[in-house]
């Protein structure tokens, strides 16, 4: 990070000395043609400078370490959780897998208001980009590891219908040998120890009768393989990164000052929609930091939603075997300091769901947890119309709402995977 | 905290509703002191934090020192937690807690997050024998 400083420093001065001293005086706020000159369009305080640096790709520390998974920067663990993350076998119908979902060419989300797996799910796909610097995951928050996330769907009968005893049996038919090169050696699954549809969900009466007969210790076996399954896969998802879009671009040519450039890398009606972005339509209170977010959780009034939020996910994250403090987690308990610290006042975060990145978002319509909105449009108008102490987006006038819309259509760049 | 807003999306506080004695902000630099004496005089109280700049976002801990009006270490308090943007109506994402009495008069306060910038305040309730007094520091971070 120093040495890139110095290189933008040096630049800096460089471009400074190309340009030449005295620079022209230039009027106000407009040159003889009624254009506004760059000088005025793109000048910012030194405190909105750090503000945009702060929103910019640029300012996202390296991939956090992730204590709760031993394997996660296992380049052979990243290997295998991509074939897991692609192949439909392990679902019931032999058709979902995880990219079913969290498709790789539409921005690893599905376009749709509602998941659709086996069935239509309640909510709607999350986007995956910059997954592994969240602390909470899903828009509830009921789960407190990228590898605890991973697996819920398989068990859920809306998306894989699948269980985790027949996740043991597809691993040890198909995956024996990269499983063990990666985890420890794999105990032998049979259909006497690990009957193939058992499950402590409680949405199958017969899985769940199947599990509950199972020996405590065979129990065991198979959680841990679904644990190091779910562990491959986000060793691999964690992976799916944001790439600089035309905004870090143009924060880069602000900042060194090659204002000619910044001018043609994002609209001027882009660049009054960044100013409210950051002033006075304060978007910046929940969605903050290279990502855009701050991985809260917020009840933001929208219509029909019955759904409790975060105020369940607090008990699901508590109760949740795999969490960051359980058996099958690789973190010392004082390692989990979210959820050693968690805020457990329900009636806070009733209806209250995460703001989630919003990288890559006009890409990726419908919007908010159900897919309420169709447009980015609708979802401006709403949270202009929507009021309280929380959310507070002024008067904004028609025109600011494009200009807002405009910015946001700064924010989509390429996103890296592991090929 | 504001009172409870029935009507509002998750129990938020509305202007209208906020009570008399609403926390006011600082008007100059003292406000936001780092050494403070309680509301009813009975203790002064100094925090530190770790790391000091108090990143955004990031789990940090603030060390407690605790000491009577005519300064003595306060070595068997009981310390409770509460932080809160008065002008936001929503407090912190985290329930900090202290986890450990250093000695000396000093505590250890774990798990505190701010979730975004901006005039924050944070409130501790002293607990001491027969004496009770609460202390708040103004914090304005970037």
């Amino acid at each position: 990070m120093a040495a890139a400083k110095a290189v933008l420093s040096i630049w800096g001065l460089s471009l400074a000395c190309l340009l030449g001293f005295p620079m022209p005086v230039l009027p106000a706020s407009g040159d003889s043609t009624g254009q506004p000159n760059l000088q005025t369009l793109h000048a910012y305080s030194e405190e909105e400078l750090a503000q945009l640096r702060s929103l910019s790709l640029a300012s996202l520390p390296p991939l956090p370490q992730d204590p709760t998974n031993a394997h996660a920067d296992d380049p052979r663990a990243r290997a295998l959780g991509k074939l897991f993350f692609f192949d439909p076998g392990f679902s019931a119908n032999g058709e979902v897998s995880c990219a079913t979902c969290h498709q790789p060419a539409t921005r690893f989300t599905d376009l749709l208001p509602l998941a659709k797996g086996m069935g239509i799910n309640t909510r709607r796909t999350m986007p995956l980009i910059g997954v592994a610097y969240n602390a909470w995951f899903f828009w509830d928050g009921r789960r407190d590891t990228l590898w605890s996330q991973a697996i819920v769907p398989i068990e859920n009968a809306q998306e894989h219908g699948f269980t985790r005893t027949m996740c043991a049996h597809r691993i040890s038919d198909r995956y024996r040998k990269e499983y063990e090169a990666v985890f420890d050696k794999m105990p032998a699954i049979n259909h006497t120890h690990c009957p193939p549809h058992a499950s402590p969900g409680v949405g199958n009466a017969a899985a769940l009768a199947a599990w509950k007969a199972m020996q405590p210790a065979d129990r065991d076996k198979v959680n841990l393989i679904y644990a190091n399954f779910g562990k491959a896969i986000a060793a691999f998802v964690r992976h799916i990164l944001p790439q600089p879009a035309s905004f870090d671009r143009y924060v880069e040519a602000v900042h060194t000052k090659d204002l000619a450039r910044a001018d043609t890398l994002i609209s001027r009606e882009a660049v009054a929609g960044l100013r409210l972005f950051i002033g006075r339509a304060k978007c910046t209170n929940c969605h903050l930091g290279p990502l855009f977010t701050n991985g809260g959780f917020h009840n933001v009034g929208l219509p029909n939603a019955p759904d409790q939020g975060r105020a369940q996910g607090i008990d699901d994250v508590l109760n949740d075997e795999f969490n960051c403090i359980g058996k099958y987690s690789d973190a010392k308990s004082e390692q989990c300091t979210e959820l050693r610290f968690i805020d457990t006042n329900r009636q806070k975060y009733g209806g209250a769901f995460k703001p989630p990145t919003l990288r890559n978002v006009a890409e990726r319509p419908p919007y908010m947890h159900v897919g309420q909105f169709k447009t980015l449009d609708e979802v401006l108008f709403f949270y202009r119309q929507s009021s309280s102490n929380e959310i507070e987006h002024q008067q904004l006038t028609e025109t600011e709402l494009q200009q807002i819309k405009a910015f946001l259509g700064t924010l989509s760049g390429p996103i890296s995977y592991p090929r | 905290m504001g009172h409870p807003c029935p009507s509002c999306p998750g129990g938020m506080t509305t202007a209208a509703e906020k009570p008399i004695d609403v926390p006011q902000k600082p008007t100059d630099a003292s406000g936001y002191a780092k050494t403070m004496t309680s509301k009813e005089g009975k203790f002064k109280v100094a925090y530190t934090s770790e790391p000091e700049a108090m990143p955004i976002g990031q789990i940090i801990s603030w060390k407690l020192k605790v000491q009577t009006a005519d300064g003595k270490p306060v070595t068997d308090a009981a310390i409770t937690v509460d932080g809160d943007m008065p002008e936001h109506g929503h407090g912190l994402p985290t329930a900090p807690r202290v986890t450990e009495n250093i000695g000396d008069g000093t505590y250890l306060v774990s798990g505190i997050k701010f979730s975004m910038p901006g005039w924050w305040i944070m409130t501790f309730t002293v607990k001491s024998g027969d004496k009770t007094d609460s202390i708040t520091f103004n914090l304005q971070l970037k």
